[in-house]
């Protein structure tokens, strides 16, 4: 497989999920060439409504939409949906409302456009709504596995998808389970766990430790809620030292979800590597190097963490 | 359904409106009063439900927008036989399905959680035109407060809504209510954010626009047939009404916003509602063996 964005390859899934599946239809917010919707829209006009540029009317519509049975794809940026935090609060999470809220553009990775457009906070934000589940895909294959997941879960699930291109990271055989983690690689001195975008560069990273004499375990953590206590468990009593990689920030993310869970159920030395702050303009791969998310700079911070 | 018979239940609402926010402690009388002569109109004079199938997909929904106002709402369905009377006075108590504010997953008969201000035309929005989508023939019924129309989002709906589906789906089931009872929680809506003129905007935004007193069951049930004949556009019916209504030391006053009576103005406020002078009072209780038990009902109260 090539490497493809997260957000292609949801926008060929919907459409093929959408041929056997009545129920979906999809909304957005003058974004549906970006969320990759438009061809969704263009095939089946009659299921695909564009709101204009009105995120919390999109939000609502589409609760409304679910509790009538279809199964509503509310799409947009990241930040300008999950920013809608109140109506998804009330119209869909204390709703229970069956909607499948789709954020993309996830993180600096967007690069040039800059802060204004990157989802930084959007974990954040709906993590601590109940009956909102989370996932983040890593690669294409996960992608169109979690999509389809979602069709089939009843409640509200937020996706987070990228912009930019993917390289694969997950096996052929691979199948998403909420609340399942994959291990990518093992080892046996650091547990890195990624999820999203950085995957692939955590895998890289590994690789770089490894000829160092570091033997890291990189585990996807595509369930971001629930998260996958057993694996993180397991992992963690086993290298003693964990390391949460993200193009989040690293509040309240998965870093956050990671050290609730640690410090609750077995305290483990941690380093949270992620975004701090605000992001900026600039071309991805030297935004990555920046805050430390590129191979080199996982690998530096990991090395500095282990004191080696 | 007859005006008069219409009439009674919702005096009888208004009693109970009263009743269970005297028990609660709390909650929003004032707003409540101004919208039960539409809540009662709609659900005991048009509404195809049934309340054995709260779930049934073809049934018509209303969505209280103004949340605060849910107990007029609660008053209806539980006459209508979503619940026993008795749970009323479970209104805001812990453990009861009768939340402060409406929560579906908690109550049926409740179509969304509501209380959060500006958000329930969206969602009554999104069901009206997933109903057109599967062909249903049921409405939705969707009650804005008047200071409630100061939020963003409202705009952003009723933007939206005359061209949303269109053309195959126009979502003309949707029959949108004002309760224009001019108060909000801090003062008068005029000296808050003025909504004037409120017609023109709505018009302005596509929407066929009755205006009528919302206290007259007849004018209400006109307009209600107005705006089903409506056809291509969802409809907007304006209610001019009176917080308070029904009440004269709660009417036109912004302090009955979010206060509930003491027992003993809760009876002062049964005695308005049923029309009986402070003089015959005594003698009426004599002849009412219900409302004289509620009295004692409430009066027992001030002793807990």
């Amino acid at each position: 497989m090539a490497a493809k964005a997260s957000r292609a390859a949801f926008g060929e899934a919907l459409l093929e999920l959408a041929a056997r599946d009545p129920r979906i239809v999809t909304l957005d917010a003058d974004l549906s060439k970006s969320t990759m919707t438009a061809k969704f829209a263009k095939t089946y006009p009659e299921r695909g409504f564009n709101l204009g540029i009105a995120e919390s009317n999109m939000v609502g519509v589409g609760a409304g939409l679910a509790l009538t049975g279809k199964i509503p794809f509310v799409c947009s940026f990241a930040c300008f949906v999950a920013g809608r935090f109140e109506t998804i609060r009330i119209s869909v999470a204390y709703t229970n409302a069956n909607v499948k809220i789709v954020g993309t553009h996830a993180g600096i990775a967007i690069g040039e456009d800059g802060y204004s457009q990157m989802g930084l906070e959007d974990i954040a934000g709906l993590r601590a709504l109940p009956n909102v589940t989370i996932i983040q895909p890593a690669d294409e294959l996960e992608t169109k596995q979690a999509v389809a997941y979602a069709v089939e879960h009843q409640g509200p699930v937020y996706l987070r998808l990228t912009r930019q291109n993917l390289e694969p990271v997950c096996p052929a055989d691979y199948r998403f389970q909420l609340g399942r983690w994959l291990t990518l690689r093992p080892g046996t001195d650091v547990t890195l766990i990624a999820s999203g975008g950085p995957v692939f560069n955590a895998l890289e990273a590994a690789r770089k430790l490894e000829a160092d004499g570091i033997s890291a375990e990189v585990i996807n953590a595509a369930s971001i809620k629930p998260l996958d206590e057993d694996t993180l468990v397991r992992s963690a009593s086993k290298t003693k030292h964990v390391v949460t990689v993200e193009d989040h920030s690293i509040h309240g993310g998965l870093g956050g979800a990671v050290a609730e869970t640690l410090a609750e159920v077995l305290p483990t030395p941690l380093k949270r590597l992620g975004v701090t702050g605000f992001g900026e303009s600039g071309d991805p791969k030297g935004l990555y190097a920046k805050h430390g998310l590129d191979p080199g700079g996982l690998a530096s911070s990991v090395k500095k963490f282990l004191n080696r | 359904m007859a005006d008069a018979k219409l009439e009674a239940i919702a005096r009888a609402c208004r009693v109970q409106i009263i009743r269970m926010l005297t028990h609660a402690g709390s909650g929003h009388p004032g707003g409540s009063l101004s919208v039960i002569d539409i809540l009662t109109t709609i659900v005991f004079g048009r509404l195809r439900h049934d309340p054995q199938r709260p779930d049934w997909a073809d049934r018509d929904r209303i969505v209280l927008s103004k949340g605060h106002a849910v107990p007029a709402l609660y008053t209806t369905l539980a006459r209508a036989g979503y619940f026993p009377e008795s749970q009323l006075i479970t209104l805001r108590k812990l453990g009861s399905p009768l939340q402060g504010h409406p929560d579906r997953v908690a109550l049926p008969g409740i179509e969304a959680a509501t209380g959060s201000l500006g958000q329930g035309l969206s969602i009554a929005l999104g069901m009206a035109l997933g109903l057109k989508l599967a062909g249903s023939p049921a409405r939705v019924y969707c009650i804005l407060g008047d200071g409630e129309v100061q939020e963003g989002q409202v705009w952003e709906a009723a933007m939206s809504a005359p061209k949303l589906g269109q053309p195959q789906h126009p979502v003309d089931n949707l029959t949108v209510i004002v309760d224009y009872n001019k108060i909000q929680l801090d003062d008068f809506v005029a000296k808050i954010l003025d909504l004037e003129p409120l017609v023109a905007k709505w018009q302005a935004f596509g929407w066929p626009v009755q205006e009528i007193d919302g206290h007259d069951l007849a004018q209400i049930d006109k307009a209600l047939d107005q705006a089903e004949a409506n056809r291509g556009r969802p409809s907007l019916i304006v209610a001019h009404t009176v917080k308070g209504k029904g009440v004269s030391f709660m009417e036109n006053n912004p302090e009955w916003h979010g206060k509930s009576p003491k027992p003993e103005e809760a009876v002062a406020a049964i005695r308005e509602i049923l029309g009986v002078s402070e003089a015959a009072w005594p003698d009426y209780l004599k002849t009412d063996a219900t409302t004289c038990a509620l009295v004692d009902e409430l009066r027992a109260l001030d002793k807990k």
